[in-house]
């Protein structure tokens, strides 16, 4: 799983039937510090999740299992919204 | 999944049975503002998109779960055809 920040979301009229119902957000994947990594990329929200929030997300056909028996077709999912994260210097 | 622009269709009449009858079409991943970024991909369409379009692309095995596409030998599927992409301030 990943940390990134919720920057945007989607509006998506006509789509695969198992993804109605469900919202898109486009997440910019981050560092332990805080700082943009990597592309931006678009992941169904099973959390309820807001733009600005700081989530986790899970690449791959497991994204798709928070919404289970549904198949829906995704390789990216937020499963939670991060309160706080401490390192260890 | 990626966004990603519809730039061409494909023609392939040698090809995988399970791929007989879907629709193959070159699209150019680009980042929420519309910048194209990345190499150029081939995906089978399930939403009836069309060149010039702005779609949500699924990867890797996930793309098998999209509709009529199970047990098809494919890594990339378009799910869903974008209406509008928005981006907080700062981003």
């Amino acid at each position: 799983m990943q940390l990134a920040r919720v920057v945007g979301d989607i509006v998506v009229t006509r789509k695969d039937e198992n993804l109605t119902g469900i919202k898109l957000m486009v997440l910019q994947p981050i560092a332990a510090d805080g700082s943009n990594v990597g592309r931006t990329l678009v992941a169904v929200d099973a959390v309820g999740a807001g733009v600005g929030e700081t989530v986790f997300f899970v690449r791959g056909k497991e994204a798709s299992f928070p919404f289970h028996p549904t198949e829906v077709p995704t390789d990216a999912g937020i499963v939670g919204i991060v309160d706080h994260w401490d390192l260890e210097s | 999944m990626i966004l990603a622009r519809i730039v061409g269709t494909v023609v392939a009449t040698r090809k995988d049975p399970r791929l007989v009858s879907s629709k193959l079409l070159i699209a150019r991943p680009m980042d929420p503002h519309g910048k194209s970024e990345g190499n150029y991909l081939v995906a089978v369409d399930t939403v009836d998109a069309g060149v010039g379009e702005t779609v949500l692309i699924v990867s890797g095995s996930s793309a098998r779960m999209a509709s009529g596409m199970k047990d098809c030998p494919i890594d990339a599927a378009i799910v869903g055809i974008v209406d509008t992409v928005e981006v907080a301030a700062g981003d």
